[in-house]
């Protein structure tokens, strides 16, 4: 698992940056993404379900920011 | 040759309604209220535009009333449904992707100690009819619209209303996007809408409620619209209205086919021209004249501002463009994609050529926007 922080970034920007970084894991493994935008609570699914990676869920960080796993799938 | 693109905010005063508000501003100023003359010419005005709007939307004239604006219709349908059956019960059951109207009135219902249950709706924006049924037992009041706002999706309307009749609950229809479009399905006990919405001038809301239907008014007593609406009645705006919407109700089938024949067109190009894009709505069952769909990695403000730039006026529900910063409810409410959306809503002056300008300049304006992000 990697974490990706997004704090303070605005819709598209965390959906922009996870994407960037899919690469970084490998496939099977988790990126989870702190984003403290209300968009990216129903963008990050989203765009799992296009790109074809799995949504894993969303968490709360100790700060109290939402943070979103996704499963690289390809 | 137009550029706007977003009738489902407000259209331009329709020609029949335009006529009919100059000659009612010089005939129809008089309170209706009074028994001289003028007070007369005023009372007929009113009574035929009250005739007029009954009839388009399905209503008894006594059972339609004029107010300010659909929000405040929505409003009063609402809170006066409620009130009306304070002695059964104060939970009210909506759609999740009702007008905000309508769930800000649900809020104040709550916050004074009533209760609202939302019922979720599936990805295409649609309720499922047998979950609202199931959510009525022990209702006050339904709400749900005719169609929805952003999205176009249609409402089980009429399943949803034999549901509430079997249980005794009145069911209140927001038919703001419909009204004078398509037929308003049967069986609502109150309904709302607004002029705007169909030619009509801004400034007026319709509001009706069927006989016998339990309803008190939420505002100080006042005996103006059958005690329904306070304050003196817009003569002039309530004839122009109701001259919009007889004009458009006469043409609403030939409009609806031709727009929604220029909504598929727009469904199929903008697949097939812009990739990484989430076409959002029921693609069959849905208003004629509105299409959404959001554009991956695309900030929706810019791509509002870049449209506008090409003389395009659309709408979007991205968070960017709302005040709150929040995406919009109803985009939340299906598990859709809310960057880079647009919503594109058509009326009777769009022509084919409008919307094949705005196919052209499309793609273009998302692959600008997409700049470094290739390959994402």
């Amino acid at each position: 698992m990697i974490p990706l922080d997004q704090r303070g970034r605005r819709c598209p920007l965390p959906v922009i940056e996870l994407a960037r970084h899919i690469g970084d894991v490998g496939i099977g493994e988790i990126i989870a993404v702190a984003a403290d935008d209300p968009a990216a609570r129903l963008d990050i699914p989203a765009w799992c379900r296009m790109r074809g990676h799995d949504y894993a869920g969303e968490t709360e960080a100790p700060d109290g920011t939402p943070v979103y796993s996704v499963r690289r799938r390809t | 040759m137009s550029g706007y693109l977003d009738a489902a905010a407000g259209l331009p005063l329709h020609p029949a309604a335009a006529e009919a508000l100059t000659a009612a501003l010089a005939d129809g100023w008089a309170d209706p209220a009074r028994l001289y003359g003028a007070g007369r010419r005023s009372r007929l005005l009113l009574d035929g535009a009250r005739e007029a709007v009954a009839d388009v939307l399905g209503a008894r004239p006594d059972e339609v009333t004029f107010c300010a604006s659909g929000t405040q219709a929505a409003q009063l349908a609402i809170l006066g449904g409620l009130a009306g059956r304070r002695r059964v019960g104060t939970r009210l059951v909506h759609s999740a992707v009702e007008h905000s109207c309508v769930l800000h009135a649900a809020e104040q219902h709550v916050a004074a100690g009533g209760s609202a249950q939302s019922v979720p709706v599936d990805r295409d924006g649609r309720v499922d009819a047998g979950a609202f049924a199931a959510a009525l037992d022990g209702a006050a009041l339904a709400s749900l619209m005719t169609a929805n706002h952003e999205v176009g999706t249609r409402q089980p309307v009429a399943a949803v209303a034999a549901a509430c009749r079997e249980r005794g609950v009145p069911l209140h229809t927001d038919a703001a996007q419909s009204a004078g479009r398509e037929p308003i399905p049967p069986g609502w006990s109150l309904l709302s809408a607004s002029a705007h919405k169909w030619g009509g001038p801004p400034g007026v809301g319709v509001l009706a409620d069927r006989t016998g239907t339990r309803w008190r008014s939420p505002l100080p007593a006042d005996e103006r619209e059958h005690g329904r609406v306070p304050g003196f009645e817009n003569v002039p705006s309530a004839v122009a209205a109701a001259a919009a919407l007889r004009a458009v109700a006469a043409e609403a089938d030939a409009e609806a086919a031709r727009l929604s024949a220029l909504v598929d067109r727009i469904r199929a190009t903008v697949a097939a021209t812009v990739p990484d894009v989430e076409v959002v709505g029921h693609p069959t069952d849905r208003l004629p004249h509105l299409l959404t769909f959001s554009c991956l990695y695309v900030d929706g403000e810019t791509l509002l501002h870049q449209l506008d730039r090409h003389g395009f006026a659309v709408s979007s529900g991205s968070s960017c463009t709302s005040s709150t910063l929040t995406p919009s409810h109803v985009l939340e409410a299906m598990g859709v994609l809310s960057h880079g959306n647009v919503r594109v809503s058509l009326h009777r002056d769009t022509t084919a050529d409008d919307v094949d300008r705005f196919l052209a300049v499309l793609p273009g304006i998302v692959a600008e926007l997409r700049t470094g992000l290739e390959g994402l």
